[in-house]
């Protein structure tokens, strides 16, 4: 059966091209239920409502969006952690969707997950050790003295003293937790890594410790980051291309100098717009967009184009149809009526 | 006169595993109008120094062990309970970071604003809720008249925290200390509630307190800012002049170690390395010595003062021996000489070889002991 798998992986890699993720009409409905013992569907939260892209080998592709977008609900749903409603998710060119639960288990061991709350995604009761130890064993890396090698390695590699194998994560501070979580996604050797939100827990002077941490490891590893953040500054930094959500759709789309200088999107403006700048004279000229009101819920989106209630260049046209999420100048992308 | 003049506080925090001293020998003043920033990390003792001035350290295990609070010509800290329960929410209001918790949830939001204007200005019941719908109006929440009688689950975050700054503008403070009131919120919500902040203390002059971590929030919202770390205040300045010549190697690593969103090259970063120290024990020098790139043998063996530093204005303030008169950074432009590689390496060294103790200065372990 492994042998199955490896060749039809082969074939499909190569018709894939240099893309590592394509991502189709991914759709990720939560049901809301009512009554007690006859639970009936009464509405669906729609965190991820359709969204397109792909993301090539090598990139850093940052997703952007506040809370509730549906930007974690992405990243999961690209690993399968939850199951998809609808949709395709096609690493390397096999469909992860339609995937049974052994082929699935081995697919993760080329993508991994960096978690946000670096105090709630370590196993308060397990070692370090056993901590980055156990996806080595779960897929048969390495046994007894080698394992052991592997997890000092490991510590080495993030900046931690290779003899903390014993220690529990309570004894580390932040910075050094988010460490072993990132030591315990390389553990496997993935290519790709969904990063959400790694940062942002973590104290200020911290989060550059991490975010170089992430761009060694890419350069040494040559990995491939899905790195979603709220904050567009860092997003800026670290990114290749950036792709910003609203309420469950990607409006805007394309390059980190292009998204940064010419949003074609105006909750993209809006958003950029909003972020302080560390520098008093610019910020004392800077001219603020604020948006009024806040995101409507998802479970009941506005009809039309998402943003429409918000926008203050909305048209009748707006609330009517859905703008198309097309590419508006190469590699560029936007849902709008009125770009620009 | 200023409004507050802050001598020489100190609070501490009596745990199982000794002293904390969170904030150690903090001096500021404000005068009335202004608008102070106090910057730092987790942990560096600028919420402790708030709630301080509103006399809300939990005691046991805290308690103010030293110092002046003067607002307004008297002495906070000598003021009985019931003194200090006349200026709290009346004279000097809090705004706090998570408008989730810091409101009550099974009380209507007129019935908590309406709280404070009954005790402190006497109003009556019917003169209190036309007071708190002007007030609602006043930070934007739209039809202010219907939702009274709403709970805080009923309101989204910037709503609460619209509510909050309602409930702290109630009773016309002369000074607002705000704690991280923008930090659990989305950045365009931070717009928003950071431009009603800014008319706010434009239009009624009052003093606030922005306390943050977010350097770009104090950019535009201050006038003057102070920078504390590790319990202390390391370096004051006008909020211009912070930025535009800051004198101090931890400022110089906080303004280096954020991406900013006007980069244009993609830059390394370059972080603060290390770990804040434990306040239990801190280090018995300079307390950013352990994690300085620029350090020398004198920082370790002795603590800088808080002083004057040349080539700044006169009242710019840094606590390096290496930025003050006759030091070895005066004339360094911290922009393009990042220090010594072998010292960031050895940090980095240390660091690593280290179990952090900085999980103790979180204020989430401070299990009490019996008093001092």
């Amino acid at each position: 059966m492994a042998a199955a798998f490896e060749k039809a992986r082969s074939t499909a890699t190569a018709e894939s091209g240099k893309n590592l993720l394509q991502v189709g009409a991914l759709t990720m409905h939560f049901p809301l239920t009512q009554g007690i013992i006859f639970q009936r569907q009464v509405g669906a939260v729609r965190a991820v409502d359709g969204i397109d892209f792909f993301v090539e080998k090598g990139e850093t592709l940052g997703l952007v969006g506040e809370s509730g977008c549906g930007k974690s609900t992405t990243g999961r749903a690209i690993l399968q952690l939850y199951k998809p409603t609808a949709g395709s998710v096609r690493f390397e060119g096999t469909e992860l969707t339609t995937l049974g639960g052994e082929a699935m288990r081995r697919m993760r061991r080329k993508m991994q997950m960096i978690f946000q709350d670096p105090y709630a995604s370590l196993n308060p009761r397990m070692t370090v050790g056993n901590i980055i130890g156990e996806p080595i064993e779960v897929h048969h890396l390495a046994r007894g003295k080698a394992k052991t090698e592997r997890v000092q390695e490991l510590l080495r590699i993030v900046g931690l003293n290779p003899y903390f194998t014993n220690r529990y994560p309570h004894e580390f501070s932040g910075g050094q937790r988010q460490r072993i979580g990132v030591a315990r996604a390389l553990a496997v050797e993935p290519e790709f890594i969904v990063a959400d939100e790694p940062i942002s827990a973590l104290d200020v002077s911290i989060q550059a410790q991490i975010i170089n941490l992430l761009e060694e490891l890419q350069s040494k590893f040559q990995l491939t980051y899905l790195f979603i953040a709220h904050d567009l500054s860092v997003v800026r930094h670290i990114s290749d291309r950036v792709a910003v959500m609203y309420l469950g759709k990607i409006v805007e789309l394309s390059d980190r100098q292009e998204l940064y200088e010419r949003p074609l999107h105006p909750y993209t403006q809006a958003l950029l717009s909003a972020v302080p700048i560390p520098d008093p004279a610019i910020e004392q000229k800077r001219k603020r967009i604020i948006l009024t009101g806040d995101v409507p819920s998802p479970v009941n989106p506005p009809t039309g184009c998402r943003f429409h209630t918000r926008c203050w260049k909305a048209q009748p046209i707006c609330s009517e149809a859905d703008p198309e999420f097309i590419e508006q100048s190469p590699r560029h992308w936007a849902a709008c009526h009125f770009p620009g | 006169m200023p409004l507050l003049e802050v001598k020489d506080l100190h609070t501490s925090f009596f745990t199982r595993d000794g002293v904390v001293r969170a904030v150690d020998g903090v001096s500021f003043e404000l005068n009335a109008g202004e608008t102070l920033g106090l910057v730092g990390e987790s942990g560096c003792g600028k919420s402790v120094t708030a709630l301080s001035l509103m006399r809300l350290i939990p005691m046991p295990p805290g308690k103010i062990t030293e110092g002046q609070i003067v607002f307004d010509g008297t002495d906070v800290l000598q003021m009985d309970d019931d003194d200090v329960r006349g200026i709290r929410g009346n004279n000097i209001a809090m705004i706090f970071q998570d408008p989730m918790t810091s409101l009550n949830p099974v009380l209507t939001i007129s019935r908590q604003i309406s709280e404070a204007l009954e005790l402190h200005l006497k109003m009556d019941r019917s003169e209190a809720r036309k007071r708190t719908t002007e007030l609602l109006e006043l930070v934007g929440i739209p039809s202010a008249g219907k939702r009274l009688d709403d709970y805080p689950h009923q309101f989204s975050g910037g709503m609460r925290q619209r509510v909050m700054i309602a409930m702290a503008l109630s009773c016309n403070p002369k000074l607002i200390l705000a704690d991280e009131p923008t930090t659990a919120l989305d950045v365009t919500i931070q717009a928003q509630i950071l431009d009603l902040l800014k008319n706010l203390a434009r239009e009624f002059r009052t003093a606030f307190i922005l306390i943050t971590h977010d350097l770009g929030v104090v950019a535009g919202m201050t006038q003057r800012i102070h920078v504390m770390y590790a319990g202390r205040i390391v370096e004051k300045a006008d909020t211009g002049e912070l930025f535009a010549n800051p004198k101090m190697p931890y400022t110089w690593g906080l303004l280096r170690s954020i991406p900013r969103l006007d980069e244009r090259r993609k830059e390394r970063l370059v972080p603060i390395e290390g770990l804040p120290p434990d306040l239990i024990a801190p280090p018995p020098g300079c307390r950013f010595e352990p994690r300085c790139q620029y350090r020398r043998d004198l920082c370790r063996e002795r603590e800088p003062e808080l002083a004057s530093v040349p080539g700044a204005k006169p009242d710019h303030q840094a606590r390096c021996h290496g930025t003050q008169a006759g030091g070895w950074l005066v004339d360094l432009d911290w922009r393009s000489e990042i220090g010594d590689v072998r010292v960031l390496e050895e940090i980095k060294q240390e660091v690593a070889a280290v179990p952090a103790e900085a999980a103790r200065l979180g204020a989430a372990d401070l299990t009490p002991r019996e008093g001092p």
